[in-house]
């Protein structure tokens, strides 16, 4: 299917192989996890959340993704925005990543026992946000939104692929300025809801903007491994230069450095004023070989992408970059088991099949809904205004 | 002609597909030694040029890897080793402290290094004579067209041949620049008056504006409203408080921390009496005692106590420490001279704690004894 605004993209689709390898994935995850959830129940919970925190990262972000395109008017990224949209499919996987969670919610969050709360000061006078009823009814509400958004922008967008209506883009932008202040509204109380009140005493501010910085690294670095496979072996348009590649490598370094600056906000805040009810997360997180983690996710989660991705010509070489995508979202990874373990194992560092099982079932779920999506769709947002002038994209 | 020396062929066009494409002609042909000249960064020159990356990144890694090295040195001098202040209960060394100095400090350093090696290394300042200026070929580069000039001294040059080229490349308006006979025999004109000029023009520019704002509109509203604050600031006078004092005296019939009242106040043969000294003669407390009394007491009682003040006849000379009435002196004697002073001598107990005026009642001890030692100690 050529389109008629000479633009060179033949549609092709993907090999069977990644279906293969998608489909073990999930049988693996699917089974490792079942099992988990039959031996260790509270630990599988808290692994549980950690693939919510996840998948809500990559999908959500790329939604964000595909909106601040459409409301900053941006062409770079025009070309691969399907990419985005179709890794924002994950939003519709989110309640059934929750439902496990639900049964458990009582051992996860010691603010749900009423006697609890009844005994601490502290916690009642967080009762009126922390309570089951408002925090069902978030969760509810926050999915929901997310799909609906999810539903109406991408919907758009592939109806354009046929009309190549220009019009269409308008709306998208009226959608999309719609999503951008519920999303950082949703994502914040997101983060609060379900990493930040596994430790009911302890409050951060800046919390919401450090899962939001986390994320929005964790969508770059998918899109970008997704565009870059894609690209070399001919699924996109033709015509993606090395400008396209560096601008994803720049703005994967960029996040980096982000995250890197609100991570050591939070810190250096709550070190400096050395209050005991802000630093004993910290403390929780220093204790045992909890530390040698701590320590960890400094190089991690950012001296290694850093230096990584420091130099103009690592942003654009396509090996490097699929490498430091692909670090980077097991760095994401590693960040959320930091945020949400040590509230569970308070005695140090828990490692096994279980930690192995959930990010197994996510990757299982990610390429099968990509390998599903692009049967029926375009990868490429054809009939977009945009596409010419963002394949001619120079820097 | 014959006396002027060819410095370019330039040539000229109108759309910057055109001027990338001559760019990438250019370099294909083999040429090294010609620019492209344009009226805005035009995207893809680089790579049309081929030119390689440039190495301004590496002066910022490197200043700024520096930057952050003298930082943390300045951060770890000053508050760990020359003037050690404890602040926040925080160690002397408080890493997470630095970072954010560290963190100005590389980005400044990086930032003015790479600004000024671009000026002076790579743009060549001060020497702002250059054959393209004030010729028609630049007026127009720099308002609305395109141009290319390749280089005399290029080893691939040669007359005819450029020009041919230029005009198979579809440029218009092929000229010679030719280098300026004046700029040639003085390149360097930086101390031109002109130049001086503006530099002073410059530095008096700076420096009012510095002086206005630093002295003047800091103090007009509303920039004065950070002053300016509803509280009393020490030393100032209260018109809250009947004596019309800002500060207080503390409330009667307390003591601050970690001071007790003296009991012996005028009393010294009572305090000689009533008070035992607590210290034994350790190493820590003799240094304790050595250190205070060397900032305290030897500038007129001399390091051995012998009264040789070095306050040069401004103070009456005190007399020596070794004296026998001294040495028969109780400590508590001794201890309460230092607390409640004597005659001329005034009192040390607001800059001493009690622990260290008796460790000075030690090291005076020691002193005695060394110059009295005893039989027994010559064995
Ligand atoms: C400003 C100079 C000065 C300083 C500093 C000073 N003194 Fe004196 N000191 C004197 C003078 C003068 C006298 C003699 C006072 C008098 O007339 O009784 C004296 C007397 C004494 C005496 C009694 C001597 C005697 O024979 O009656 C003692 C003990 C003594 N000082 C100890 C100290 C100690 C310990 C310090 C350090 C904490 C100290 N002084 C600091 C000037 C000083």
């Amino acid at each position: 299917m050529s389109s008629s605004h000479n633009v060179e993209y033949q549609k092709k689709e993907l090999p069977a192989k990644i279906r293969t390898i998608g489909l073990v994935l999930f049988i693996i995850g699917l089974i490792g996890v079942t099992a988990s959830y039959f031996t260790d129940s509270s630990r599988s919970a808290f692994n549980n959340i950690i693939m919510l925190s996840f998948l809500t990262s990559v999908g959500l972000g790329s939604l964000f993704l595909v909106a601040v395109e459409y409301v900053a008017g941006a062409v770079w990224s025009t070309p691969f925005r399907r990419i985005p949209e179709f890794l924002s499919t994950i939003l519709l996987v989110l309640p059934v990543v929750v439902i496990p969670l639900l049964f458990k919610l009582g051992d996860i969050f010691h603010w749900m026992h009423p006697e609890v709360v009844e005994a601490d000061k502290v916690l009642k006078g967080k009762a009126p946000y922390l309570n089951v009823e408002f925090f069902m009814v978030r969760v509810v509400l926050f999915i929901l939104l997310w799909i609906l958004f999810y539903y109406f922008i991408t919907r758009t967008s592939k109806k354009q692929d046929s009309t190549f209506d220009p019009s269409l883009t308008k709306k998208n932008i009226k959608l999309s300025a719609a999503f951008i202040p519920v999303f950082g509204i949703t994502i914040s109380f997101f983060a609060f809801d379900w990493l930040m009140s596994l430790e009911p005493h302890w409050f951060s501010t800046i919390f919401g903007v450090y899962y939001f910085s986390g994320s929005i690294l964790a969508a770059f670095a998918a899109v970008t491994f997704v565009v870059v496979m894609l690209n070399e072996n001919g699924y996109l348009v033709k015509g993606l230069t090395n400008d396209h590649y560096y601008s994803l490598g720049a703005f994967m370094f960029a996040f980096t450095n982000f995250w890197a600056y609100i991570a050591f906000s939070q810190f250096l805040l709550i070190w400096y004023a050395n209050l005991p009810e802000e630093t004993f997360w910290f403390l929780q997180r220093w204790e045992g070989n909890w530390i040698y983690y701590t320590i960890g996710l400094i190089f991690v989660r950012f001296a290694i992408p850093y230096f990584g991705l420091l130099s103009q010509p690592s942003k654009m070489e396509p090996k490097r970059l699929k490498i430091m995508s692909v670090w980077l979202l097991f760095a994401h990874w590693y960040d959320l088991y930091w945020l949400a373990m040590p509230n569970y194992s308070k005695d140090g560092i828990l490692f096994s099949w279980i930690e192995i099982a959930f990010p197994v079932l996510s990757v299982g779920i990610v390429i099968l809904l990509f390998v599903q999506l692009s049967k029926k769709n375009n990868l490429v947002a054809i009939g977009d205004p945009k596409l010419k002038r963002g394949i001619d994209f120079r820097l | 002609m014959s006396d002027k020396i060819l410095y370019s062929y330039t040539g000229i066009f109108d759309t910057p597909d055109e001027i990338i494409h001559a760019a990438e002609k250019t370099s294909e042909y083999g040429f090294k030694k010609y620019d492209v000249h344009t009226p805005y960064p035009l995207h893809g020159m680089n790579k049309a040029m081929k030119l390689p990356p440039s190495k301004l990144g590496y002066v910022a890694l490197v200043v700024g890897l520096s930057g952050a090295l003298a930082a943390l040195l300045l951060m770890f001098w000053m508050s760990a080793v020359d003037y050690p202040i404890i602040i926040g209960g925080k160690p002397f060394f408080s890493f997470p402290a630095y970072v954010p100095v560290m963190f100005e400090v590389t980005v400044l350093s990086a930032s003015i290094a790479t600004v000024l090696t671009m000026l002076f290394i790579f743009f060549k300042l001060p020497n702002n004579a250059h054959p393209l200026h004030d010729t028609d070929y630049m007026k127009k580069v720099s308002s609305n067209k395109y141009g290319i000039s390749i280089q005399a001294e290029d080893e691939k040059f040669n007359e005819e041949q450029v020009k041919i080229f230029l005009t198979g490349l579809g440029a218009k308006e092929i000229t010679a620049v030719y280098y300026d006979n004046d700029e040639i025999n003085h390149k360097h004109k930086i101390l031109e008056p002109k130049f001086i000029g503006f530099l002073l023009f410059t530095a008096l520019l700076t420096s009012g504006v510095s002086y206005f704002v630093l002295n003047k509109l800091l103090y007009m509203p509303p920039f004065d409203w950070m002053m300016e604050q509803d509280k009393l600031n020490p030393q100032a006078t209260s018109t809250v408080f009947a004596d019309g004092f800002g500060m207080r005296e503390p409330v009667e019939g307390t003591i601050s921390r970690g001071h007790l009242p003296y009991l012996f106040k005028g009393q010294p043969e009572a305090a000689e009496i009533n008070l035992a000294n607590p210290l034994p003669f350790t190493k820590p407390v003799l240094e304790m005692g050595q250190k205070k009394f060397d900032t305290f007491c030897s500038p007129c009682h001399g390091y051995h106590g012998e009264g040789d003040s070095r306050l040069r006849g401004q103070f009456p000379n005190p007399p020596s420490l070794h004296s026998e009435k001294i040495r028969n002196w109780k400590d508590g004697r001794i201890f309460h001279v230092i607390t409640d002073g004597q005659n001329v001598i005034p009192s040390y107990s607001s800059q001493m704690t009690t622990e260290e005026r008796w460790a000075v009642v030690n090291y005076i001890r020691v002193l005695q004894r060394a110059l009295n030692a005893k039989e027994s100690d010559l064995k």
